[in-house]
């Protein structure tokens, strides 16, 4: 039995029973979309088609159409890879670890943001695999597999192999255990098209949840698996992270060559990460009509970790700061002036002001718990965090060692191009996922219904004295 | 599949309810074939008398080949297969390895996980559950009941316990 506390507030509101979870949620999916969802789709397809054009033309004459040159050899590709691995942190994060620390106000966003998640790491993908420039040929390059160099094998000492790994698994376990909580759900919809008479879909969910029943062998075997794949992606998530850090930290490149890396790199993952959530979520719970289930007590629950985290990073960041200065190495104390004073001080004090200065303003009650504010304030971290990633990377890289090789870097429209490719992906898989897909996890939310919910649900006795 | 499987079904609304009904439907000496719900409900493979699920140890044993995998394979191609001096490092040092070892033991943990659980519980794309009552994804907790293993009890006898136990109706299904 579970004990609630009757002073915490309630995660689903509307005096909804566990008949109108599935119905509210299944509604999404059994309707025809919106004339909203269309426009969403035509501008997202639009984005894909003018990415999918740059990206043939990338492949066509190679990764010189990018603005890259000779000391700045690593820029918006990179940039863009760690920022939408960042993203899809937060899914994780709360799909897992909130598990793990029985957070109950994960139930109903946790679906939305681990789907965000698994698009996020497909997005991310895109751009190592561009920049290797003849994509056909990674496998070779980035999987030990047998190869006519004598079997040359990959360097497992170097943390880019290291990132092929931790990515594939990030997102095959991110698949799997975001796949396992739609199985229940997808039966609620075959069943419901078996009553609707709707035998195509009732065929396509079923095969889609695997022939689902809910026997109660299935749902304790089902819990252990859940529990479990909890347990396993934690590690990974923060292995993840620390990974793509250590791209940077192991180099020799000034400022890069920090250990505050891993640590630092996670939490701003996991803070953009929780931005992007709240920005997809704030709209689809409008478009959906899903205020019941996720409320503005979410949204705040959401906002907190956002402080959490965006202090955590202001943190990092004044550390590094210190350090550079305090450790009295000239290149990184250099590096730092630089980044502070130099023909990129727009995008460092960008950054600041984006990351470390707007989060705290959701110490206010007032605007944590205000939907425009959030939305506001979760769009400027997404841009805040992206611009970190750019700092770090760019403003390293653009004063070499030799002061004849100093340059700047500007972007092509390629560049430009491969990134709106990705948000074209992004929205068109999100899109499709809210409209096909049940958006919420029915199952979860529809075992908290009773203990959480604002009206006060008949006790046992009454039950069977009806 | 032969279509004489006669069972007795009763409806629950509610888990705590459920829960009780288990208690005293198994206390009455009948077998309950299974208890279908919407969603996990905490306590009820206790009652209803199952051990412990397995899957956990599945989940070890696959991890364990992952990391054993890992590690033949890593220290096979770079120590022994081609040998390559990188960084000045031993040729099969194992700190780099760790990485690479770990993703591999979570990757193989969690599919050959999965992979087990959807064996065991008969799950696939093309199979068709048997439904006792379409409303056991929705709202309701269906408690079915065998009536050829329940030889002693007749139908009304049944009907009567589950009746007296709360359920909130009680149907029969012949499959």
């Amino acid at each position: 039995m579970q004990v609630t506390s009757s002073v915490r507030d309630p995660l689903v509101t509307g005096g909804k029973t566990v008949h109108d979870v599935s119905h509210d949620i299944s509604r999404q999916v059994e309707g025809a979309p919106t004339k909203l969802w269309w426009a969403a789709m035509a501008v997202s397809l639009a984005l894909l088609a003018y990415g999918f054009y740059c990206i043939c033309v990338l492949l066509w004459n190679g990764i010189g159409v990018w603005g890259l040159n000779k000391t700045v050899g690593w820029a918006w590709d990179i940039t863009n890879f760690v920022w939408w691995v960042g993203i899809g942190h937060a899914g994780t994060l709360i799909s897992a670890i909130l598990l793990l620390f029985r957070q109950r106000w994960r139930m109903s966003i946790n679906r939305a943001a681990e789907a965000m998640t698994i698009f996020a790491v497909i997005c991310a993908a895109t751009f190592p695999m561009m920049h290797m420039g003849r994509v056909w040929l990674g496998f070779y390059w980035a999987l030990p597999l047998p190869n006519a160099f004598g079997s040359l094998w990959v360097n497992f000492n170097s943390p880019l192999l290291w990132d092929v790994f931790a990515i594939s698994t990030y997102f095959t376990v991110s698949l799997v255990f975001w796949y396992m909580g739609l199985i229940p759900d997808f039966a609620v919809i075959r069943d419901r098209a078996v009553v609707q008479g709707n035998k195509l879909r009732a065929g396509i969910y079923n095969a889609m949840s695997f022939g689902w029943q809910g026997g109660a062998k299935t749902w304790m075997r089902y819990e252990s698996v859940a529990l479990i794949l909890a347990g396993l992606s934690t590690p990974l998530v923060l292995s993840v992270h620390t990974i793509v850090s250590m791209d940077f930290a192991t180099s020799v490149i000034p400022v890069w060559h920090t250990t505050i890396f891993p640590p630092y790199f996670v939490a701003g993952a996991i803070f953009s990460g929780f931005a992007m959530v709240l920005t997809l979520l704030l709209i689809t719970r409008k478009v959906f009509k899903l205020e019941d289930y996720i409320t503005i007590y979410h949204i705040e629950l959401m906002n907190i970790i956002i402080i959490v985290t965006g202090s955590i990073v202001g943190i990092a960041y004044i550390t590094e700061l210190f350090i550079s200065w305090y450790s009295g190495v000239e290149y990184e104390g250099y590096a730092f002036y630089n980044r502070v004073s130099g023909p990129y001080a727009w995008a460092y004090w960008s950054m600041m002001t984006s990351n470390v200065i707007s989060p705290q303003l959701f110490w206010i009650k007032k605007i944590r718990t205000s939907l425009a504010a959030t939305f506001v304030l979760s769009i400027i971290v997404n841009i805040g965090m992206w611009f970190e990633r750019f700092v770090i990377i760019v403003t390293s890289l653009h004063r070499d060692y030799i002061p004849s090789s100093w340059t700047m870097f500007h972007p092509t429209m390629y560049d430009i191009g491969e990134y709106l490719f990705t948000f074209g992906f992004f929205f068109t898989a999100f899109l499709l996922f809210a409209k096909f897909f049940p958006v919420i996890n029915m199952a979860e939310v529809k075992s908290i219904v009773k203990a959480t919910s604002e009206v006060p649900q008949p006790t046992e006795e009454e039950h069977v004295n009806i | 599949m032969d279509a004489d499987k006669h069972f007795v079904t009763g409806v629950f609304d509610d888990e705590d309810v459920l829960l009780k009904a288990v208690r005293k439907v198994r206390g009455s000496g009948i077998k309950i074939h299974e208890v279908y719900s919407p969603f996990p409900v905490h306590g009820l493979d206790e009652e209803l008398g199952y051990k412990r699920s397995r899957l956990p140890i599945a989940a070890f044993m696959f991890g364990m080949t992952g990391t054993t995998l890992a590690l033949v394979m890593q220290i096979w191609m770079l120590g022994y297969d081609w040998p390559m001096i990188i960084g000045g490092k031993n040729f099969a040092s194992l700190p780099p390895f760790i990485p690479v070892t770990f993703e591999l033991t979570v990757l193989l943990s969690a599919l050959g996980m999965v992979a087990t659980f959807l064996i065991v519980s008969d799950m696939k794309p093309y199979r068709w559950p048997r439904q006792f009552d379409l409303r056991s994804t929705d709202d309701k907790h269906i408690m079915a009941i065998d009536l050829a293993l329940n030889g002693g009890k007749s139908k009304d006898e049944l009907t009567r316990i589950l009746k007296d136990a709360g359920a909130s109706e009680v149907n029969e299904k012949n499959f």
